[in-house]
């Protein structure tokens, strides 16, 4: 087998120097009834042109040569070719976590440069090596609030994912952590902050918000910032859509931010694997979650990077421990610092300019839902966005996002996205479609 | 004598921050091809940043050489033996990079209809087939991200199989050999953590067992082979205690790697485990994730899995959300999709026999490393082992020598360090586990190396405590940087 | 090298009582075995603790120990320069690097703790 590099023969002399006369003998000592007695039922080992034949079937059931109108948390966003060309290379591929600083500096520096980039990009101070995923950012987010508080208890805007929402309940469930829901201005799409006012006590940790938001609406972070403030709570503000900060304003007075960076060159790949980040003030550092780097002198007092602040972590403090988090995404995490770097200041700005002229375009006379600004996502009334969807794929585009699964009351309404990536003819088509 | 490596010219290279100037591009976007807007105009000036303070600014030239000239600062797999115990750092079949990129499967969304998303549907379908079928488990969810999270998917699913009972239960038992994400996977799940010792074998002591466990007990989170490399013989036994309890058995998969093919967890006594695809399954640590750690189910457990599982209808796949038992979701979407289809990549390349004999020489080479240098480290456990030996430092302990000295020196020698002072129960543990692809030679390489290093500990003991000494880095300042904890670039002021 | 008018805990806590009020640190011995001292996490002032519970913890690069009360009362007090100057715990433990001091409520519970020679024999032991 083409993975496993020893001859028979190699083999052979290799179980004579161990004094053993068979394989079998590395594990038939094991309780009978333990032992497998039949061979796995897979199918026999397949080449590598079958292997890449299999797939390349699968990927012909997909969508392939379709224009696309979702984003709901994952975006189309092109992938400069750098992105790849690094992430290939087996010293960043086949690394293991850096614990070995002297021979990880490769990777340790560019997760420096990570953190930085996520703390220039979102006006915190202090960022982690990354997170799964934004998803799962959230309730570590929570829980870093309630270690920070001493307080119990969550609210969490519905205009925050829904699918984050979920995993938020899951997470918190059995902590004796209660999270409440509150509700959104339905003129504006922005969350209502009579709810929040009227919600918010001395036992909330933690206020959770995004923006933009699910339906695309920017939140005013200021003004939700002096209310959580006021009550003595942290404010948690999530983002899914990286590119937006390029052109928004930095949620600078949050003092936790967790969010996706899927739009920076990680593939939407089905939903996965992606890379969160969580970033915060410098006087929350010890209770952030997940691996940091640091920097420090090495031997010759030269500059080298460590991971650092290890006490917080599982495989020290055990069941005290901040989480129980071991890994981050340091690959992917990877190609969103490359995508960074490529696009850097200049560049992303003109990305989200690109986002904001197109998503703009696409909306121009739609039924739009909601008033507040938006940046590339909006909620357009359709009627049954279910029909108009299967109208739509006629023509080879896949329509928006319908919003009735997550908001029953918004059944006539989908979510649209446009990106760089999105072209003037299937836009017209759909605007076409919509208003016909 | 160092064999393997010799010194060569390694490239100097400053942060991005220090290379960036103004006006410098490596990127150019499409021609618009719409009306340009005014962002203030649309947004409302106060909405909008003037510019990302600090952000870089550099050439497609400069940005390629910044990132290959830090990546020769890495050692890797592609490089040479990584015996990491308990890490199964394997080699990363290319071309599960080549098919995780296929178009159709790299651009898809995960919102896309199902009807468009069928192939990736049936490959989640058909890697849950073929896991379910190397760990005898009835059923499993792909959903979670990585080891620790599958671990708090597996608690969460007994916590809500044990409360549909009446009574979640109060205490989680781990035995004092676990990964350090096993007790506070517990402890994120509610439950209270009893720690199980072990016995002098370093295994599971049943009587220790049947006293610790009673009805408030909800689950023992076991690992097989356990953390030393050992088969635990009373596994069968083990779990006949904790059923007899209503209690559930949880195995940590992080040593499937010995397993594969020779022994499947559902027929020993396991009610739930997850696996590390990123380990037994091949799929690459890229320098500490991204990962899965699917989790695998007996059948009593199926109604509480993370939504949405995949059904079948009329001859298509379709995502079920309507599981009123299920304890939610652990993640958005479907879990590590690209993650996933490299490890099926994997399985399909080895098939079921080749899955098999993958783990004897995996077996093979670790017995090759205790034989070869039982004569020179001290191996507090004698019983068998399967992939992986701890030994330990005593011998060399007597020369002011630790396992972290002789592990730092072993990088002078071309090697990555093998794990030092974990478990826990060994005294100054050394864990080395070479995995099935490295070859003879590697192997030999290693083994005369760490002969060498034993000889080193006696002649020269100053030689191993400096290590290393020919890296490009040489020991960094990690108390410094935990002092005064530096996280970002600053420019200076 | 431990003074005697200290009193010692098997945690390697030491504690002085004068008047009312109990100065508390960790001895030589017990900052020997955590290695170089990165972080100390205190009490707020006005925490009540309790004689043989954890009030706060010293952690160095790879481990973190738990820090238990001699004795019971409330914290009048913390050293706070040991927030950023951490290594000051390695340099002068019996000394300038105390803890925090207590407002005693049960002074009686001193007399159940270790002197400095028992101390040293335990050590020794």
């Amino acid at each position: 087998m083409r993975y496993l590099p020893k001859s028979e023969s190699e083999r052979q002399e290799m179980l004579a120097s161990c004094g053993l006369t068979s394989l079998s003998e590395l594990y038939n000592y094991l309780p009978a009834e333990v032992l497998l007695q039949r061979p796995l039922e897979i199918p026999a080992g397949k080449s590598e042109y079958d292997i890449v034949d299999y797939f390349k079937q699968q990927a012909s059931q997909m969508a392939n040569g379709y224009a696309s109108f979702l984003g709901a948390g994952v975006y189309n966003h092109f992938r400069p070719v750098l992105c790849d060309v690094v992430v290939s290379r087996g010293e960043f591929l086949t690394s293991y976590t850096p614990y070995q600083a002297e021979i990880s500096q490769g990777t340790l520096t560019t997760i420096f440069e990570f953190q930085t980039m996520v703390c220039q990009l979102t006006g915190m101070e202090v960022a982690n090596a990354s997170m799964y995923d934004g998803s799962t950012a959230v309730p570590e987010a929570a829980m870093m609030a309630i270690r920070i508080t001493g307080r119990d208890s969550v609210l969490v805007a519905k205009t925050v994912h829904p699918e984050y929402r979920q995993v938020l309940q899951t997470y918190t469930l059995h902590q004796g952590i209660p999270v409440t829901e509150f509700g959104y201005d339905g003129e504006t799409g922005q969350l209502d902050l009579v709810a929040l006012e009227a919600a918010i006590n001395e036992k909330t940790a933690a206020v959770i918000v995004q923006s933009p938001n699910f339906f695309g609406c920017l939140e005013n972070v200021k003004q939700v910032a002096e209310l959580v403030h006021s009550n003595g709570a942290l404010l948690v503000v999530v983002f899914t859509e990286a590119a937006a900060l390029g052109l928004i304003q930095p949620p600078t007075d949050a003092d936790i931010v967790v969010g996706e960076l899927q739009s920076f060159a990680i593939s939407p790949s089905y939903g996965g694997p992606f890379a969160g980040i969580i970033a915060t003030k410098e006087k929350f550092i010890r209770q952030i979650p997940g691996r940091l780097v640091g920097e420090t002198l090495d031997a010759n007092g030269n500059r080298a990077y460590c991971l650092t602040l290890a006490t917080r972590e599982q495989h020290i403090r055990r069941e005290k421990a901040t989480s129980n988090i071991c890994t981050n995404q340091a690959l992917v995490a990877l190609m969103a610092t490359v995508f960074m770097s490529v696009y850097g200041k200049q560049g992303l700005r003109e990305l989200a300019e690109q986002n904001l002229a197109k998503a703009h375009y696409l909306a121009a006379d739609l039924p739009a839902r909601f008033k507040a600004p938006f940046f590339n996502e909006f909620v357009v009334r359709t009627g049954d966005p279910e029909a108009l969807n299967k109208k739509l794929l006629k023509k080879k585009i896949i329509g928006g996002l319908p919003l009735g699964q997550f908001y029953p009351e918004l059944a006539d309404c989908m979510l649209l996205c446009a990106t760089e990536m999105t072209k003037r003819k299937p836009m017209d088509e759909l605007r076409k479609a919509v208003q016909a | 004598m160092i064999k393997k490596v010799r010194r060569h010219i390694v490239q100097e290279e400053p942060l991005l921050f220090e290379i960036s100037s103004p006006g410098k591009k490596a990127y150019q976007l499409p021609d618009l091809d719409v009306p340009a807007v005014d962002a203030a105009s649309v947004l409302g000036s106060e909405q909008v940043r003037s510019e990302i303070e600090g952000f870089p600014e550099i050439s497609e030239v400069e940005n390629i050489r910044h990132y290959t000239r830090l990546s020769t600062w890495n050692y890797a797999i592609d490089l040479g033996l990584y015996p990491l115990g308990s890490c199964t750092m394997k080699y990363n079949p290319r071309i599960n990079e080549v098919v995780a990129r296929t178009e159709g499967l790299a651009w898809a969304h995960p919102y896309q209809p199902e009807e468009l998303s069928q192939g990736a549907m049936q490959i989640l379908a058909i890697l849950e087939q073929y896991l379910c079928e190397c760990t005898g488990m009835d059923a499993i969810t792909l959903q979670p991200a990585a080891g620790a999270h599958g671990e708090m998917t597996g608690i969460l699913l007994i916590r809500k199989y044990l409360e549909s009972k009446g009574n979640p239960r109060k205490k989680v038992l781990v035995p004092d050999s676990a990964h350090g994400t096993n007790p506070a996977t517990a402890a994120m799940v509610g439950y209270d953590v009893v720690s199980v010792k072990s016995n002098d074998h370093g295994m599971i002591d049943l009587a220790a067992l049947e006293a610790a466990t009673d009805k408030d007990v909800a689950a023992l989170m076991v690992t097989n082979p356990n953390t030393i490399g050992v088969f635990e013989r009373d596994i069968v036994k083990a779990a006949a205690i904790l059923h007899a309890k209503g209690a559930q058995m949880y195995m940590d998969g992080a040593n499937m790697n010995a397993l594969v093919g020779i022994s499947r967890p559902g027929d020993f006594g396991i009610d739930v485990m997850h696996m590390n695809l990123h380990k037994t399954f091949s799929t690459p640590h890229g320098g500490g994730g991204p990962g899965a750690g699917p989790v695998a189910i007996k059948k009593h457990l199926e109604p509480f899995l993370p939504v949405p599982r995949l059904k079948r209808v009329r001859n298509s796949w379709k995502w079920d959300h309507n599981k009123p038992k299920s304890i939610g979701k652990v993640r958005a979407f479907y879990g590590n999709f690209g993650v996933l289809v490299r490890a099926l990549a994997y399985i399909m390349a080895h098939g079921g026999p080749g899955l098999r004999n993958a783990t004897v020489d995996a077996l093979l080479n670790a017995q090759f490393i205790r034989k070869g240098l039982e004569p020179y480290f001290e191996l507090p456990v004698t019983e068998p082992t399967m992939h992986e030996v701890v030994f330990s430092h005593d011998r060399q302990e007597k020369f002011g020598v630790k396992t972290g000295d002789m592990a730092k020196r072993l990088i002078d020698y071309g090697f990555h360090a093998y794990t030092t002072s974990f478990p826990m129960i060994v005294h100054g543990a050394m864990m080395m586990e070479p995995t099935e692809t490295e070859s003879k030679r590697e192997l030999e390489l290693f083994v005369d190396a760490m002969i060498s290093i034993a000889k080193e500990v006696e002649e020269d003991p100053q030689l191993v405590i400096k290590a290393p000494h020919l890296t490009r880095t040489p020991r960094v300042d990690e108390t410094a940087a935990a002092r005064k904890p530096i996280v970002r670039w600053k420019p200076a002021s | 090298m431990y003074p005697e008018n200290f009193r010692y805990t098997k945690e390697h806590e030491w504690v002085k009582v004068e008047g009312g009020t109990a100065t508390i640190g960790i001895t030589l011995h017990a900052q020997g075995e955590l290695g170089d001292i990165v972080y100390v996490d205190l009490p707020k002032v006005g925490t009540k603790v309790e004689q043989g519970k954890t009030f706060g913890s010293v952690e160095s690069v790879k481990a973190v120990s738990d820090i238990y009360s001699p004795v019971s009362g409330e914290v009048s007090s913390i050293n706070e320069a040991l927030n950023t100057t951490p290594e000051k715990l390695n340099a002068d433990p019996h000394g300038e690097a105390w803890l925090i001091q207590v407002k005693l409520s049960i002074p009686t519970e001193v007399d159940g703790l270790m002197k400095a020679a028992d101390y040293q024999a335990y050590l020794g032991a």
